[in-house]
């Protein structure tokens, strides 16, 4: 009983009160709790949008003020055990619930005892629910559920590359025997990261060295069909992503872009920070109505499944079609390796 | 006869792959005489490399651009003396399938130079793969119309077609530039790129990209029938009166 116990503590954990998405949760659920209150209190259908207006005008900045405390001590918060953090949130619910009515009650002067008395309780219970709300997600989500989520997710190559590879090594090994083995040497490193556990972020250099030992394989086939423009100057180097974030995606461009095509094509890889969070953009010819269709969404779902895992609502992938080009625009927030991985 | 070289011709897009089978056929060398007629990087540049340097086998590649093998197999076969072919793929896609279903003979790549050579020395006793087994095969639609001309492969690239016009024993297909004969069936071409041609007359496709317009044209005796308008080409096309809901629908489409 006690083991049973202990594990369920183990999984209850704090949301991450620095994360977008846990703050529009946190939006959302409480004017939506002022709205259900609006409609309980007020009987006529037309007049329940003005109450609630007036609840929310008297919510708001209690709620704001106290996301700006949690903002504060998130990290913090995380680092407590879940017990002891949600005993610090309440309070911090219940101080201040009682500074912003002691600022109305000097300047308006409406505010009884009763009324302050429902307020804190309606409070309260609002960031309790709240939090087992979120204990409830972490729990669906991770650890054991988004850890097999994503090692569902890891990605896999195509066989079509790995064989086509293996016959352009054996092409140069009489021929060229050196760069055979620099051929060689590029695939060991790419299955190393292809076969190894791709939970934990890793940083961005990594995943655009691995990109180029890809694409270097790529050329030993295709030759001059293939051309490359790295824009990464200046890239976060040290920006935390999951791994194979981009590496499928260039897959996709090699694939979609180049092979359909016996004339030369240029792949433009392009990654930059902007206001806090990593840009990658990539380019690739696009060829309307000719083969290889399909396979393309699943390797685009599969990053944006993992994508949302590891960053929630913070990160976003886009892929549109311009008149011969097909895009692919990656944003994820710029975690460094301290900062730590949230769960939302 | 039988001393006679083996005349072979690689086609292969990835220069790689190419010289990998290069190697390997200089290694059988010793085993069987043959000898390596040339390498071609598309089903285009192998039938104008056969033009001038025919071949007994031709060792192709499934997967290419432009031409995929088995569009390849098929314009082979307008060739006074067609090759014999033979697949190679780096991976068992689904159009292997096929293959193996109607023991059509393929070679996995990387190839073994044991199985290689196996194939090679069938080759004597093969012949051409016949058209009713290449219709087996899941094949995209052609990206070329084939043509013979003083013994050679003329290939005329579908997008560049205006219309398609049965005469009496062959199709005329007319372009831009000229008019090419070929011996097809209109149904069948109908039924290939019926996506890219509609039915104008029982006697003609042509091209939805190709019509600029229809107009009316009434005949010295009052009979009245409507005429395609083609971008390009100057020839008039008559509609048929069963074909003419068409005029309604494409003359919708292009004010639209």
């Amino acid at each position: 009983m006690r083991t049973i116990i202990s594990q369920n503590r183990d999984l209850l954990a704090m949301p991450d009160l620095r994360n977008l998405g846990t703050i529009l949760r946190i939006l959302l659920a409480v004017n939506a709790a002022v709205f259900i209150a609006a409609m309980f209190v007020e009987t006529r259908w037309d007049a329940v949008s003005d109450l609630w207006l007036n609840m929310s005008a008297l919510v708001e900045p209690q709620l704001l003020f106290q996301l700006l405390i949690l903002y504060a001590i998130a990290p913090v918060l995380l680092r407590l055990p879940y017990r002891i953090a949600a005993t610090v949130v309440m309070t911090v619910t219940l101080v201040v619930g009682l500074a912003w009515n002691t600022v109305l009650a000097t300047m308006f002067n409406e505010v009884t005892t009763t009324v302050l008395l429902r307020r804190l309780i309606f409070a309260l219970l609002v960031a309790a629910a709240l939090l087992y709300y979120f204990a409830l997600r972490t729990k669906a989500l991770s650890p054991a559920i988004s850890e097999a989520r994503l090692q569902a997710l890891q990605a896999r190559i195509r066989p079509h590359f790995l064989f086509n590879s293996i016959n352009a090594v054996l092409s140069l090994i009489r021929s060229e025997p050196r760069r055979a083995e620099a051929a060689l040497e590029d695939m060991a490193d790419l299955f190393r990261v292809l076969m190894r556990d791709n939970r934990q972020l890793a940083p961005l250099i990594d995943e655009v060295r691995l990109c180029k030992q890809y694409l270097d394989l790529e050329k030993l086939r295709l030759g001059d069909r293939l051309g490359i423009e790295w824009h990464v100057d200046n890239m976060p180097r040290d920006a935390q992503v999951p791994p194979l974030v981009l590496q499928p995606l260039l897959e996709n461009a090699v694939y979609h872009g180049i092979e359909p095509s016996s004339a030369p094509g240029a792949i433009a890889i392009n990654i930059f920070l902007r206001r806090g969070e990593v840009h990658a953009i990539l380019r690739n010819p696009f060829h309307s109505g000719k083969r290889h269709q399909g396979g393309n969404k699943m390797a685009l779902a599969n990053i944006r499944e993992r994508l949302a895992l590891h960053f929630d609502a913070e990160a976003s992938l886009e892929s549109k079609v311009t008149k011969d080009m097909y895009e692919v625009h990656i944003r994820m927030p710029y975690r460094t390796g301290d900062g730590g991985e949230a769960h939302g | 006869m039988a001393d006679a070289p083996l005349k072979i011709l690689i086609v292969d897009d990835e220069a790689p792959a190419r010289r990998r089978l290069r190697e390997l056929l200089d290694d059988c060398a010793g085993a069987m005489p043959l000898v390596v007629v040339g390498e071609a990087a598309s089903g285009n540049e192998a039938l104008a490399l056969l033009g001038s340097a025919p071949a007994d086998l031709v060792l192709t590649d499934i997967h290419m651009p432009d031409m995929d093998g088995i569009e390849l197999a098929r314009h082979l076969l307008k060739l006074p003396l067609p090759p014999v072919l033979i697949f190679t793929t780096a991976y068992h896609e689904h159009a292997i399938a096929a293959f193996e279903v109607h023991a059509i003979d393929y070679l996995v790549k990387p190839v073994r130079v044991q199985r290689l050579l196996a194939a090679l020395e069938k080759v004597p006793r093969l012949r051409p793969l016949s058209e009713t087994k290449l219709d087996r095969l899941p094949a995209a639609t052609r990206r070329f119309l084939s043509v013979t001309e003083r013994s050679r492969v003329v290939l005329v690239p579908i997008d560049e077609v205006v219309y398609l016009k049965a005469e009496l024993k062959y199709i005329t297909i007319r372009t831009a530039d000229r008019e090419f004969l070929l011996e097809e069936s209109l149904t069948r071409l109908e039924e290939e790129f019926g996506a890219r041609f509609v039915r104008v007359h029982r006697n003609c496709l042509v091209a939805r990209d190709a019509i600029r317009g229809f107009e009316r044209r009434v005949t010295a005796d009052g009979d009245a029938h409507w005429e395609v308008l083609l971008r390009g080409v100057p020839d008039a096309l008559p509609v048929s009166r069963r074909q003419q809901y068409i005029v309604r629908e494409i003359g919708r489409d292009s004010s639209s």
